[in-house]
């Protein structure tokens, strides 16, 4: 479903933050990536959800070579994925109702028309009540806009969904809830899965199989975890 | 030990609610009733389901709540500030970042984006410490060390740094006040294990040089290993307030939410608690929990008081074991 061959990728070229890591998902596969604060994982996450060009490597999706990331990748490819984020405010329109944020994918492709089923069936998934789909983000909790959050990822039926730390921030019974709902939608649906994260129990509890940075990544420590503990 | 202190607390809670108001005449009744204390020198750890008020209960002490929000009951600092009397002026001049320090949930929405780590470090230094000139270099870069947040990074901006980073920073401004009380919503999201740990034990240090902290965590190890007490939030209202000893480990917790909420760490048994919370627009008339609570009753159909440290009609089996056998101790 996803493979990422020999990816650099980073804000600064004389100094990228991921280097020459390959990491594969196959069909139906849930993968949990672990690897400590800053380490470059989400950048990785990034490359895979077409969000952040590489510096050098490849990306293929569902067979199909990656091309264009952004706005430059092509359609099909871009809505084959979702993605969940660890900090719901930073991605989430606050302009936008939890209803129209949920609803934005669909719009943005042409199938308004399917809105008001999807919602109402995603919506009773991920367990949010009508009074506050009508909200606005800043007047929910972040939980519940992590919610509406994992709602917007799946409401195109992706074929690979990408968790980058999406229940870092939550406690313990809804991060359980949304792990359910996302196994629920795998199951139904047989997509595959990244989740990344470094809670370690919680992604042996949760993924088919898990892989440390640090086996991708041999050829260096991570410089800012170094920095951050030296 | 904490209880039988005699330090007079830094904080007292008493009946402090705070509603919303909503179109159409509703109310959102975000924090019921919250009344506990906190001593200089104490940990307490405020941890609950998401939406369930913890953050909201920390805005009303900082005034930071929005303008559709009305608060009651009291929140006294030191014995003589009600922060909920308290008009902005004397919030903003005396006591946010001076008296009340905050580590913000979302950290990077609370950043400056358009300054980086370091001139934001140097401003809050400037403002809130004596420290000028030549001096407030070193100092930022001791500050940024005391939250363990690395010295190369220091020139980045807020959306340069990945979520850790960004949650470090929000901890290191945090305590440049060295204010009496801290606040600290979350203080761990994104960090790894030994990051949260070593980010926690900063926090007790802190406190154990006399401050007093409310830690808002859902981090139930991180509250476990640092704080002196726990109260639980369901629904608005604090359900069980303990000795975080007796909570984390024998007997455990006495409320059933409690327990649910323990049960579902995916080292436990990783299953959520059955539905969702209710509606704080829309609250039922007795316990809060009782849709969701596998002891509920009749009797639950009238709100449990808070007796004891819990409010529930049907205290859990092991509280009841204890309490028909006190021969055991
Ligand atoms: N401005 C507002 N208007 C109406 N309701 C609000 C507003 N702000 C917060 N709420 C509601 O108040 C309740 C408590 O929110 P709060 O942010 O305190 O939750 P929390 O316990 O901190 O959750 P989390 O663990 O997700 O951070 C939620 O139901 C939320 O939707
Ligand atoms: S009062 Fe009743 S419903 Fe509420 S927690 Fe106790 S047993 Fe459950
Ligand atoms: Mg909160």
């Amino acid at each position: 479903m996803l493979e990422l061959n020999r990816v650099t990728a980073g804000y600064d070229r004389r100094d990228p933050v991921v280097r020459d890591v390959s990491l594969a998902v196959a069909p139906g596969e849930s993968v949990g990536l672990l690897g400590p604060s800053g380490c470059g994982k989400s950048t990785l996450a990034r490359v895979a959800a077409l969000l952040h060009r590489p510096d050098a490597g490849s990306v293929v999706l569902a067979g199909a070579p990656v091309k264009g990331w952004r706005y430059r990748a092509p359609q099909e490819q871009r809505t084959a994925v979702g993605v969940v984020f660890q900090q719901p405010r930073l991605s989430a329109d606050p302009r936008l109702s939890l209803r129209e944020l949920i609803a934005q994918p669909l719009r943005s492709t042409g199938r308004r028309h399917e809105v008001a089923v999807r919602v109402a069936e995603l919506a009773r998934e991920v367990g949010l009540t009508g009074e506050l789909l009508d909200r606005r983000p800043h007047a929910v909790s972040d939980g519940q806009l992590q919610r509406a959050c994992l709602a917007r990822a799946l409401v195109l039926r992706p074929g690979l969904l990408i968790c980058d730390e999406m229940t870092a921030m939550l406690d313990a019974s809804t991060t359980a809830a949304l792990v359910s709902v996302v196994e629920a939608y795998r199951a139904e649906s047989g997509a595959a899965l990244l989740a990344v994260g470094h809670d370690r129990v919680l992604l042996e509890r949760w993924c088919d199989r898990t892989v440390r940075w640090e086996e991708l990544d041999g050829t260096r420590e991570p410089a800012e975890a170094v920095g951050a503990r030296g | 030990m904490k209880k039988t202190s005699p330090a007079r607390p830094v904080l007292s809670v008493a009946g402090l609610s705070v509603r919303f108001r909503m179109r159409g005449g509703r109310h959102v009744a975000a924090v019921t009733d919250a009344t506990f204390d906190l001593a200089a020198g104490e940990c307490l750890a405020l941890v609950g389901e998401s939406g369930c008020g913890k953050s909201v209960l920390a805005s009303a002490l900082l005034g930071l709540l929005p303008a559709n929000a009305e608060t009651s009951g009291a929140a006294v600092l030191d014995g003589d500030t009600d922060l909920v009397t308290a008009g902005e002026r004397v919030l903003a001049r005396t006591v946010r970042g001076r008296r009340i320090g905050l580590v913000p949930q979302s950290p990077a929405a609370h950043l400056t984006p358009v300054r980086t780590v370091r001139a934001q470090l140097e401003e809050t230094l400037r403002e809130l410490t004596g420290v000028r000139g030549p001096a407030v270099g070193p100092a930022a870069r001791a500050a940024a060390g005391r939250a363990a947040f690395p010295a190369d990074h220091l020139d980045r901006y807020p959306h340069e740094l990945s979520g850790g980073l960004a949650q470090r920073a929000a901890t290191a401004l945090a305590l440049i006040g060295d204010a009496p009380l801290l606040l600290a919503d979350e203080p761990t999201t994104g960090l790894d294990r030994e990051l949260v740990e070593r980010t926690v034990d900063e926090l007790r240090r802190h406190t154990d040089r006399g401050r007093a902290l409310l830690l808002i965590t859902h981090d139930l190890a991180a509250a476990g290993r640092i704080a002196d007490r726990v109260a639980v939030m369901y629904a608005g209202r604090i359900v069980e307030l303990a000795d975080a000893e007796r909570f984390f480990g024998r007997p455990g917790p006495r409320h059933p939410y409690a327990r649910g909420l323990l049960e579902a760490l995916p080292e436990r048994e990783f299953a959520p608690i059955p539905g969702m919370p209710p509606e704080l627009a829309d609250l039922p008339a007795g316990c809060a929990f009782a849709a969701r609570c596998p002891r509920a009753d009749e009797r639950c159909g009238l709100q449990p008081s808070f007796e004891n440290g819990v409010a529930c009609h049907h205290l859990t089996g092991v509280e009841i074991h204890r309490a028909e056998e006190p021969a055991d101790a």
